[in-house]
């Protein structure tokens, strides 16, 4: 099997076909060994219980920004070697990504909460991720403005490759924006020196996230193929009717 | 010279406009492209054009200038006429002799040709349908360029202006240059004939 | 050069005569700058301490809104199509248009700029520091703004769509372009540190604008 077979839709279909029920089967039952070592790990001594979000948030921020990066290979296939599903894979990534970065900002404020006594704090990790979710938005809006699909796809590869070149600047300028306004940062998340109590169930997590989003854009890839057949076959009808 | 496509296959939008479409025209000769509404004529000419992209087949141009493109080497007269109403008439024309570059004609002797010598310093926005066609007819004398690529060329012209645009593309003809016009009106010139559309 | 020098000519020409959106800009600018005491109250104290976020964001909504016909309106009227066919590189076309475009509507922002100072109470040091920094900040901003002016040549629909695409691209240059003003005004920061990253902004942008609009506009043709 090369990336040559899977440029076929039809046999993309059936492959993903077979493998889908496995990947969501293994999905599934790291996340109940992630989610049950998590409510097992130890409170930590400052935090209590609520360090426990870190295990849903650090894992979502993670995909927030590797949800971008596959599109933004996606997009390179769509611009440059022309890959027939590239636009496709692209596509179903958006709202997914969208979700995980929604998510990642909502335990960022609940964690917050405790500490900071509201729910925002212009903190420069949660406004970075903040600006992220709204270019995955402006991704989003920017695939539904426009009907024909191919269009749209080149357009939302430029965007997302600007992007993709404009996020680590973005990352810096608000994180030196930050230190200017409000040195003290009270959320430190993840990083080396974290206990190993907390680092495997952590791992796990991490990696059962990771497979969940792959699942959820295998599956969404496959409607998304769909639909476009459904609309080819809708524009035949069209064309025969006038002709 | 010599243009020719091969093999072309045109997908817009999903949609298949048309496939396996073959042509030639060499220098001096005139192709004029025919069929009805959506058999892709203006498709063809934007494909020649290098405006839209083949999704199968080739455009070449042989016997050009080596170092330059087909689409550099061809003039488009499309549907709309790439005039800016804020500018004058002369300024207008100047821009595209500017931008466009290369192998430029005399201004005022052009405009003579189409008819316009008379208000060169108005602006474009007073002309009428006509008169902007002519002004556009116009670029292709400023600046020469062997292949013409027109689409529907007479269609706000009226019997005068389509006679002295005949004439103009007689001339440029006999100076070797090829023309490829998408036209549901006769050009009044001799033209092979390109049918598309055949399929149902 | 020739070809370039033409281009920039007509577009400056077009922006300035009757219908050209040039100076529409500059009255945006000084109505939402006008607005904002309305908003926050005329205390000078205050409009003081904001006055250079103020200017700031009023430049940056002003040069981003006149960008919406960059592209358009040479697409509409086929122009765009023998821009392509051309001879000059897309990308130099590409950069020309949009210096043109800074040159008629951003240019006149930063002239704007010591009028509305002395209306938000700003003393000549931070004057001319908002000046200097929209003098530099303002070309990132056409720069970045293109790329959303050329998409919307690919999506047939520009205004609101494009300035939620566009918008936050350009966080950067507000960070520092309100950054390095502040820093001349009150310190502490020396002003040269983000005044430098600023220009660096500008200059990345000038290089990723011009590629990724002409690369927009070659795959948005049809």
């Amino acid at each position: 099997m090369t990336l040559i077979d899977l440029a076929n839709p039809t046999k993309f279909l059936s492959l993903t076909g077979r493998i889908l029920p496995w990947l969501a089967a293994a999905t599934a039952i790291l996340l109940v060994i992630g989610f049950y070592q998590a409510a097992m790990a130890p409170d930590d001594y400052q935090q209590g219980a609520t360090v426990k979000i870190m295990f849903i948030h650090v894992p979502n921020a993670w995909l927030s920004m590797f949800v971008w990066g596959v599109m933004s290979l996606a997009a390179l296939g769509t611009l440059v070697w022309r890959h027939p599903l590239a636009d496709v894979a692209a596509k179903a990534a958006a709202p997914i990504g969208a979700a995980f970065t929604f998510l990642a900002l909502v335990t960022g404020s609940l964690w917050g909460r405790p500490m900071w006594g509201t729910y925002w704090q212009w903190d420069a990790r949660l406004t970075s991720v903040l600006i992220l979710f709204l270019m995955y938005l402006g991704l989003i809006a920017l695939w539904r403005a426009v009907d024909d699909p191919s269009r749209a796809a080149r357009a939302a590869a430029i965007l997302t490759l600007v992007g993709a070149l404009n996020l680590p600047i973005i990352k810096f300028s608000v994180d030196w924006w930050n230190t200017l306004h409000q040195p003290a940062s009270v959320l430190r998340m993840g990083g080396p020196t974290l206990d190993r109590a907390f680092l495997i169930p952590l791992l796990v997590m991490a990696i059962g996230f990771s497979l969940l989003f792959v699942t959820l854009h295998l599956a969404a890839m496959r409607n998304e193929i769909l639909r476009r057949r459904v609309r080819s076959l809708q524009i035949m009808q069209a064309s025969q009717q006038a002709a | 010279m010599r243009l020719s496509g091969r093999q072309i296959d045109c997908v817009r939008g999903g949609r298949e406009v048309f496939s396996g479409l073959d042509f030639a025209a060499a220098s001096g000769q005139a192709l004029a492209v025919v069929g009805p509404n959506g058999s892709g004529k203006t498709s063809l000419l934007r494909l020649i054009a290098g405006l839209l992209a083949p999704a199968g087949g080739s455009v070449v141009l042989e016997g050009g200038a080596d170092e330059l493109t087909l689409p550099e080497q061809a003039h488009y007269l499309g549907h709309r006429d790439a005039l800016k109403p804020a500018l004058s008439i002369l300024e207008n024309l100047i821009f595209w002799r500017d931008f466009l570059g290369g192998d430029a004609g005399d201004l005022r002797d052009s405009l003579a040709r189409v008819g316009l010598s008379h208000a060169t310093h108005l602006p474009a926005a007073y002309l009428s349908a006509g008169q902007r066609r002519r002004l556009s007819i116009g670029r292709l004398l400023a600046v020469r360029r062997p292949v013409w690529l027109l689409d529907e060329p007479t269609s706000a012209l009226d019997a005068a202006g389509q006679d002295l645009f005949a004439a103009l593309m007689r001339d440029h003809l006999s100076g070797g240059g090829i023309i490829i016009a998408a036209t549901h009106a006769p050009l009044g010139i001799e033209a092979m004939e390109l049918r598309m559309g055949g399929k149902a | 050069m020739t070809a370039l020098a033409a281009l920039i000519r007509r577009d400056i020409k077009i922006a300035l005569r009757v219908g050209g959106g040039a100076l529409v800009g500059v009255l945006f600018f000084l109505t939402v700058t006008v607005l904002m005491p309305f908003a926050l109250g005329p205390d000078l104290a205050l409009l003081t301490r904001l006055g250079p976020a103020i200017l700031w964001l009023g430049a940056l909504l002003a040069s981003l809104l006149t960008l919406d016909r960059l592209f358009t309106a040479d697409h509409e009227d086929g122009s765009l199509d023998l821009i392509v066919m051309g001879r000059t590189p897309l990308e130099l076309a590409c950069a020309a248009k949009a210096l043109a475009h800074w040159l008629a509507a951003g240019l006149p922002l930063i002239i704007a700029t010591p009028a509305l100072g002395l209306m938000l109470n700003l003393d000549t040091t931070a004057t001319s520091a908002v000046a200097l920094t929209l003098l530099v900040g303002t070309p990132a901003l056409t720069f970045i703004g293109m790329i959303g002016a050329a998409l919307a040549v690919t999506l047939h629909r520009g205004g609101l769509l494009l300035a939620v695409l566009v918008l936050p691209l350009s966080i950067p240059v507000l960070i520092f372009g309100v950054a390095a003003s502040q820093a001349a005004i009150s310190g502490p920061l020396a002003f040269g540190t983000p005044f430098s990253i600023l220009c660096a902004i500008s200059l990345v942008s000038f290089v990723i604008g011009p590629f990724a609009a002409a690369a927009s506009l070659r795959h948005g043709l049809d």
